[in-house]
């Protein structure tokens, strides 16, 4: 068993190994029974500086990572967009090689461009987690939705796993793509044919648009979040529409299996890819994969920064 | 540089492909001008023996002579983006290249859509420049794909050739009238095929490995609709119709059929088409980043038969100098554009030394073919032809290093990659050019 990553970022499920993943998702089986205590803090990354910079407005996932940082006994600095001299027109390079001047211990980053986590790490000395680039990557939600995956159904080899929704914008589903692979899991892929990305099946998944057929014999079903603003580019005709044919609602749930599970990345539309009834239903596991993403980044966080 | 009133290039393997020549041969030049081709063993001794012959000998044992090469498709970025590239700076790239005449993009700033524009670019050439420029104006006013530009007056200020490159007119109606406007003058209209809405927010070529790296994707038919479109407007108007940088296997078909219909279209593609895929994105590499996007290995190989079976008449490069800072940037952000004027002659003898033309057709889609397409007295080795020459060591071995360029751009793909065929010496005007120390 290995006990530390190979690479000094992590960037993306892509270039994990499937130890790798067993390891995050152990070490963050630890992690959750710190977050389960009276006292949630632990000394491991005393000392340590840990830079949040976030391109983009993420509520959800900031706060993930400051909290993992901060039962950690890390300094955990924010830095968004709004604030930042971004606004004024700085490179992001100059933006790197600023925050490499202050020596931090970890910079996790959230851009809209994709590709951005791999540009700064090459910059950075100090480990970059990509907390989501653009529709690339953002590999701790893969790793936490495989480890709340795991908690409930004990063995992921062998799960078959649907994914539905706008897989082409989708850095969520790309990960999990990739991580769900290496775990040895069944992906199928669901939603308009607007939004399933050129060749995907050669990423090693099964593509069906019909979303009552992606259900059938799943364990796990992931709905992504739908964003308005395609509907304006032309890439379904009407919320309306969609909500009908790529919505889930307990009537198409029929068709799942009696133990399904039912995960969502968030923030959800309700009402449009997910009914409120399913949403808080009791397949749903939505609040355990934020209560999750905590244990999941601290044990990143821990494993990439020597916490050890 | 060297000026002499005579030269004498000795023992070259001459190939000038607009006359078929392709033997050893001695081509004696005055005052900037091919006066005899043959075996000058007369000439030599006598000028040789006489101790106040002022005649340059340049022995090309070894090494083949060739019209100095065209670049049809190059973006000089003067007036308006110096930071970039300057018409010194790129006419020099241009001769290191091997290329003594080059055809420049009218996407300047301003735009070059006027008189008073062309007349800047050629003025600036004459001071500063060092092989000769021929101006490319643009279809409509400001590129806008609105009004079209005075184009009568463009042509007697000096452009070869229309175009609203980079910004295709998207507007069919104004296509047609650009067309039919621009053959009264007999200059071609060069055309940027891509359907803007198509092609909206992409960056790379639409595929797996856009899929996998999560950047928005052109797809093939972005170029090849409007390929269609082009031809379809070229057969209505008559007008003479060139293809720039032809990416897509789609579009290789298109242009072929319409040649066997006898549709008055020409076309160009980049090395960079015939040389690397869609695989060099990977990494985020933003100097793989350009409009048109590298494509599949299957459009590579559609362009590489396109090029063998004469599809394809001309090899241009696309110079699009950028400062190395805009590229250094997240990859949407960066713009597009690789410079190529100072690889393009390697990589095309690539294609040679691996079979797909002859060295012959090579020369010509870098020599005659453009200057035939231009309308320009260029590229041929003729008696009475300008004396534009470029002297090539086939068999030199290099290592391509853009720290090396003359080009203010060090935006190349290409950086590091060993190669073959080298520019010994560039004849221009009467000067005698050496790149020897390269």
């Amino acid at each position: 068993m290995i006990n530390k990553l190979k690479s000094k970022d992590l960037l993306g499920t892509k270039d994990l190994s499937p130890e790798e993943i067993l390891l995050i998702l152990n070490t963050a089986e630890s992690m959750k029974e710190i977050s389960s205590r009276d006292i949630k803090k632990v000394p491991a990354l005393r000392g340590k500086t840990i830079i949040n910079l976030f391109y983009e407005s993420s509520t959800r996932t900031r706060t993930s990572f400051e909290i993992a940082g901060k039962r950690l006994s890390a300094d955990v600095v924010n830095i968004s967009v709004s604030t930042s001299s971004v606004a004024k027109g700085e490179t992001l390079r100059d933006t790197a090689k600023n925050l490499e001047a202050m020596n931090p211990d970890a910079v996790v980053i959230r851009h809209s461009s994709s590709g951005a986590s791999e540009y700064i790490a090459k910059i950075l000395r100090c480990p970059v987690i990509n907390a989501g680039d653009g529709a690339h990557e953002h590999p701790t939600q893969a790793l936490l939705d495989l480890f709340t995956i795991r908690e409930k159904k004990k063995e992921l080899k062998g799960l078959k796993v649907s994914i539905i929704g706008d897989i082409a914008h989708s850095r969520v589903a790309r990960s999990n793509i990739y991580a769900m692979n290496k775990m040895g899991m069944d992906v199928t892929v669901s939603g308009p044919s607007t939004l399933i990305p050129v060749d995907i099946e050669k990423i090693g998944v099964k593509v069906v648009n019909d979303v009552v057929k992606a259900i059938e014999g799943a364990d796990v079903i992931i709905m992504l979040r739908i964003q308005l603003e395609r509907q304006e580019k032309g890439l379904f005709p009407s919320i309306r529409e969609y909500s009908r044919l790529f919505g889930l609602n307990t009537e198409k749930l029929k068709n799942a299996k009696e133990d399904v599970i039912i995960m969502h990345p968030g923030p959800m539309n309700r009402g449009v890819e997910i009914s409120a009834d399913v949403a808080d239903g009791q397949y749903s596991l939505i609040l355990d994969q934020v209560t999750n993403g905590v244990a999941v980044r601290m044990a990143v966080l821990h494993l990439l920064t020597g916490g050890a | 540089m060297i000026k002499n009133s005579k030269i004498l290039i000795k023992n070259g393997r001459v190939i000038d492909p607009a006359n078929k020549i392709d033997t050893v041969l001695d081509i004696l030049i005055e005052n900037g001008k091919i006066i005899e081709i043959g075996n000058l063993l007369s000439i030599n001794k006598s000028e040789i023996q006489n101790p106040k012959s002022e005649i340059e000998i340049i022995d090309a044992s070894g090494k083949i002579v060739v019209p100095g090469l065209i670049d049809m498709h190059v973006h000089l970025r003067e007036p308006g983006y110096e930071y970039k590239e300057t018409i010194k700076t790129g006419t020099e790239a241009a001769l290191a290249g091997g290329f003594t005449s080059i055809a420049c993009m009218p996407n300047t700033k301003p735009v070059n859509d006027n008189q008073s524009v062309t007349d800047f670019i050629l003025d600036k050439t004459r001071k500063e420049g060092v092989v000769n420029v021929y101006p490319v104006g643009a279809i409509s006013k400001g590129l806008k794909g609105e009004e079209l530009s005075e184009i009568g007056e463009l042509k007697s200020a000096g452009v070869v050739a229309i175009t609203d490159d980079g910004k295709p007119v998207m507007n069919s109606e104004l296509m047609r009238r650009g067309m039919e406007y621009a053959s009264m003058f007999d200059i071609p209209v060069i055309s940027h095929c891509e359907d803007l809405h198509l092609s909206e927010g992409g960056v790379m070529n639409e595929g797996f490995v856009s899929t996998e790296l999560g950047l928005k994707g052109i797809p093939n038919a972005a170029e090849d609709v409007m390929t269609a479109r082009d031809i379809a407007l070229s057969e209505l108007t008559g007008a003479r119709l060139h293809i720039a940088h032809v990416s897509t296997r789609g579009a290789v078909n298109l242009i072929r059929d319409a040649k066997n219909r006898g549709v008055k279209v020409t076309c160009e593609t980049a090395p960079h088409y015939f040389t690397l895929t869609e695989k060099m994105v990977d990494g985020y590499n933003t100097n793989a980043k350009m409009n048109p996007p590298l494509r599949s290995e299957d459009d590579l190989k559609a362009i590489r038969e396109g090029l063998k079976n004469g599809t394809i008449d001309v090899i241009a490069t696309d110079h699009a100098p950028h400062e190395t800072s805009e590229k250094d940037v997240e990859f949407d952000k960066s713009p597009f554009g690789i410079v190529g004027l100072e690889t393009s002659l390697p990589l095309t003898l690539k294609l040679v030394e691996d079979g797909i033309i002859s060295l012959d057709e090579a020369i010509a889609k870098l020599t005659v073919n453009p200057a035939r397409i231009l309308n320009l007295n260029k590229g041929t080795l003729s008696v009475g032809a300008d004396a534009d020459i470029a002297i090539i060591n086939l068999d030199k071995e290099w290592q391509i290093d853009v720290k090396k360029f003359k080009s203010k751009g060090e935006n190349s793909p290409f950086h590091g990659l060993r190669v073959k065929g080298l520019v010994n010496t560039v004849i221009i005007n009467g000067n005698t050019f050496n790149f020897e120390a390269h």
